[in-house]
């Protein structure tokens, strides 16, 4: 056992959303943070999700308060997170067969109604201007209103917070795996950890441990001693080729399956169902026949074309509802915040458990959690986040570079570097030649910015690389790039002998996406792949 | 489950297999372009997030479509990268493009006054200064006019003839035998008289517009579209095929009008062919009969356009030439010669221009012909410039070699 006794003030375990900004907020009211994320940043509901920047107009209905909270964040980040957001707009459109089924035009006043009292500036659009404003909607829609909808890369979010914290001192440990609480008394002291890559198990102490694991703080909580009654529901998506639409699309009705199709960077991504799922389950999702079909048909409402659209690969994540009454779908639950102090509900001190929320108010979860640290610690600082921009997101128009002289000649890939890492760009060395090249065509990921990623945000596969660039995520799936950006990884972490196991993992992981929606074009992308990497299993489809 | 994929274009067909990058011959010659896979497909999913992502260098595209030839997946790649610029691109030399476009224009301001112009855009001050202030390059041959257009040539010599054919054809001469090279004219009548067809002109034919998509001229490009389909609709209700002796002029009426320029051809298109395409579905089908000159003797030459091979249709004219019975025809290996319309007019394109077709000046000097066959008149424009051999519309070809009064009575 190794660093025994290292001492810090907070621990947060868990390097999603939620936790990546309280570490974010911790290191900038000056605590010492360090984060333990058992595999990487962003790797489960943070990653899986539909990226939308709600407006918070989904929820205006029935949750007034997540429907504020969201409107709120929305504006935040529209200012700290530029190189995140996109500022698409958002309808929600109300078809015929709505209309049938108590949602029409009636339901319509109600729901702008609801938005305006949230906070929330909605807009009745006439059918033929939605049309214009977005001419892949459905054109049977009978009415639409606009709303501050938007499109959020929560991978993207997720880095951004995490180098903030470490620039301001907070230390981050992925792949290092919670064994157990360190329990002096009735206080939870520190954790035991395991380095998952090196096999290393390590001590450290802090005064408090923050629990924020999403779904898996279920599991945290109860090696703490305590129980957090925690929902697994699971929430399928598909990924179409491109970009189908440029507006967010919505159902304007009680929350179903299917009903919201937002735009994010190259794709476009319908969402989502919400299955109860056991906790077994969490660590190994997959789509069904059934979700896919589901998925597609309820798409198609919204948007006819995808019909005939390619779709690249289906995912899913579990979302982390905090359990209450019994409820078989998951929806009627609040997504309001939960932030307990196991010391007044416990009496467990030293551990606090953050959950409940969702990616748009990952930044107020963050913040309550801080608060609640800094009260155990007697520290008096107070919570920035809302006005720090993250790191990437200085200049004001996250295109704004692009269109500066230096950037006349450059290649698509410079460009699209600008898009995703913001002004952090300006640390990619573009002058050289090497640097310029493209690895991923799909998805214009040039050499210097793996190089970037893995020397300043923490890259140790090319399943990290993706979080932090889009590597491998577009049409091909990295069946034609792959290979090159597992040299340039391999080399770039001094490990050239790691190269073929990069690519191995990488594109088993594709598979797996693929699989769920393989046919047409995306079997004969299958069948290619199989052929070239012998990964996956020849495919047998018949749909 | 789903419908069968369609996209604009095809493009998501695109499975990224990057062939078309090997075939594309700007790409091996002009670094600055990006080219095809990711100037179409891959710049497309970018262009759709963000019209910034926009590359000023799809510029260099010279829209030879052998990307689109050699995809294995149906991407109609150089449609895609045609578009893009149709809709986003930058017009930077708008009076040399404008003037290198409207060859309707300039033909009929041009070949009243032919030997004036001929004899001054020879002139190698002239050429520096058009270089200069216009950005047409200087060491540019300059195709010439004609002092009498091959409309005024017909009416006055050959229309009143025509009146006793039983079979009729639509003629669709284009802009380069109206007012460069009116022989080209002449020798297609008397080819298709001598075969028992009189030819009829269409009711004002307009520029097919080939040169006005490339220098982003849509609205112009559109308004000829939808004329020339007015005037081809009337030729085919009276029963007549559109026959053609240009092939990028073909290409257009066929494929750029619906794809690129958005005007629906339907009705029309399958009537409108290449005359090589048309004479051999004829002769295959024992309609007409070819009486060969005796003591004919020539060496030859085949280049087949780029927009020839995008058609499909090089065979046809292959197996016409190889009936010649004194015709020794090599055919070259298929290879861009690099003018591509105006292309290689462009004092920016000149260079590239050159280099692109230098393969095919070697080829062709290498088999020595004494002449070169060809269906493309830019094409002739280039290899005459750069190899200095003669090229000959196959059309022309036939004209001499075909016994034309004996064939005239085989074929009563």
């Amino acid at each position: 056992m190794k660093n025994i006794g290292r001492e810090f003030d907070v621990i947060v375990i868990g390097g999603g959303i939620t936790g990546a900004g309280t570490a974010r907020d911790c290191a900038l009211r000056g605590l010492k943070v360090l984060l333990v994320e058992r595999n990487d940043i962003a790797d489960g509901a943070t990653g899986r999700n539909h990226g939308l920047l709600h407006s918070g107009a989904r929820y205006a209905v029935k949750d007034s308060e997540s429907a504020a909270e969201c409107i709120k964040e929305n504006m935040i980040l529209r200012r700290i997170a530029r190189n995140c957001v996109d500022d698409t707009q958002g309808i929600f459109i109300t078809l015929p067969e709505d209309a049938d089924s108590g949602y029409g035009l009636d339901y319509q006043k109600q729901f702008i109604e609801a938005c305006h009292a949230s906070g929330i500036n909605a807009r009745v659009l006439d059918p033929k201007e939605a049309l214009r404003m977005e001419p892949s909607v459905n054109p049977r829609l009978i009415g639409a209103v606009q709303v501050p909808d938007g499109s959020v890369d929560p991978f993207r979010l997720c880095s951004a917070n995490i180098l903030d914290a470490k620039l301001h001192g907070a230390e981050i440990m992925t792949y290092t795996e919670l064994k157990s609480f360190i329990r002096e008394g009735d206080s939870i002291v520190g954790v035991r950890l395991l380095d998952k890559k090196s096999g290393e198990t390590l001590e450290c102490r802090a005064r408090v441990c923050v629990n924020a694991a999403g779904i898996w703080g279920h599991n945290v909580a109860e090696l703490a001693g305590v129980h957090v009654g925690m929902y697994p529901a699971k929430g399928a998506l598909l990924v179409f080729g491109h970009r189908v639409n440029n507006v967010v699309i919505n159902r304007c009705r009680k929350s179903a399956d299917g009903d919201i199709l937002v735009p994010g960077d190259t794709v476009t991504v319908i969402g989502t169902t919400s299955t109860k799922v056991p906790f077994e389950e969490c660590d190994n999702m997959s789509v069904t026949r059934e979700e896919v079909e589901l998925l597609l048909r309820e798409g198609c409402a919204l948007c006819p074309s995808l019909a005939q659209t390619r779709i690249l690969r289906a995912y899913a994540g579990v979302r982390p509802l905090v359990a209450a009454d019994n409820d078989p779908t998951g929806r009627s639950i609040s997504r309001g915040i939960v932030c307990l102090d196991h010391e007044t509900r416990d009496g467990l001190k030293g551990f606090i458990t953050i959950t409940g929320g969702k990616l748009m108010t990952y930044r107020l979860m963050a913040e309550w959690a801080t608060d609640a640290v800094c009260r155990k610690l007697a520290v008096t600082a107070a919570c920035t986040t809302a006005d720090k921009p993250l790191p990437g997101s200085e200049p004001e128009d996250q295109y704004k570079e692009v269109k500066l002289p230096q950037f006349a000649g450059a290649n698509l890939g410079m460009k699209a570097s600008v898009g995703r890492q913001g002004s952090m760009t300006e640390k990619i060395d573009y002058t050289s030649e090497e640097n310029r090249e493209l690895i991923c065509e799909c998805e214009q990921v040039t050499v210097g910015e793996i190089r970037y990623a893995v020397k300043e945000l923490g890259v140790t596969s090319l399943l990290d690389l993706r979080r932090r660039t889009r590597v491998g995520m577009g049409t091909c799936q990295g069946t034609y790039c792959i290979y090159k950006a597992a040299k340039v990884l391999a080399e770039a972490l001094g490990k050239p002998e790691m190269e073929q196991q990069l690519a191995e993992e990488y594109l088993s992981e594709r598979w797996k996406g693929m699989s769920a929606v393989g046919w047409g074009d995306t079997l004969r992308e299958m069948e290619f792949m199989q052929k070239v990497y012998k990964v996956g299993k020849p495919t047998s489809f018949n749909r | 489950m789903q419908e069968k994929n369609i996209s604009a274009h095809n493009f998501e067909q695109c499975q990224k297999c990057a062939i078309c990058t090997t075939v594309c011959p700007i790409l091996a010659n002009n670094e600055l372009y990006p080219g095809p896979k990711q100037a179409g497909p891959d710049g497309e999913r970018y262009r759709l997030k963000n019209p910034i992502f926009y590359q000023d260098t799809l510029k260099y595209c010279l829209n030879c479509k052998r990307c689109e030839v050699a995809c294995p997946s149906g991407v109609e790649i150089g449609d895609i990268i045609q578009s893009a610029k149709l809709e986003m691109g930058k017009r930077h030399h708008v009076l040399r493009d404008t003037m290198l476009a409207s060859t309707d224009l300039m033909g009929s301001v041009a070949t009243p006054i032919a030997p004036l112009v001929n004899a001054t855009l020879a002139l190698k001050p002239v050429k520096a200064v058009m270089d200069a202030v216009i950005g047409v390059h200087k060491g540019r041959t300059l195709p010439k006019y004609s002092h009498v257009t091959f409309e005024k040539w017909f009416r006055k010599n050959a229309a009143a003839a025509q009146e006793g054919f039983r079979h009729k054809v639509s003629y669709f001469h284009g802009c380069y035998a109206n007012y460069n090279y009116p022989q080209l004219g002449k020798d297609f009548v008397s080819v298709m008289n001598a075969l028992g067809y009189g030819v009829e002109l269409l009711e004002g034919e307009k520029c097919c517009g080939v040169a006005m998509i490339s220098a982003g001229m849509l609205k112009q490009a559109r308004k000829n579209a939808a004329h020339n389909i007015g005037v081809f609709s009337k030729a085919v209700a009276k029963g007549n095929k559109v026959l053609t002796v240009s092939t990028s002029c073909t290409l257009t009426i066929r494929d750029e009008y619906p794809h690129l320029l958005g005007v629906d051809n339907s009705e029309v298109r399958d009537n409108i062919q290449l005359v090589e395409k048309f004479l051999y579905q004829q002769l295959s089908s024992g309609r007409i009969k070819l009486v060969w000159k005796e003591g004919y003797k020539a060496k030859a030459a085949y280049h087949a356009p780029c927009h020839q091979e995008k058609l499909g249709w090089a065979n046809f004219t292959i197996e016409l030439l190889r009936m010649i019975p004194g015709l020794e025809l090599t055919v070259l290996d298929s290879h861009c010669c690099g003018i591509a319309g105006t292309y290689g007019f462009k004092k920016e394109n000149y260079e590239v221009s050159q280099k692109v077709g230098k393969p095919l000046f070697d080829n062709i000097a290498a088999v020595n012909p004494d002449f070169v066959a060809c269906e493309c008149e830019t094409c002739k424009w280039q290899i005459e410039m750069s190899s200095g051999y003669e090229v000959k519309n196959p059309v022309s070809i036939l004209a001499e070699a075909l016994d034309l009064e004996a064939t005239a009575k085989a074929n009563i």
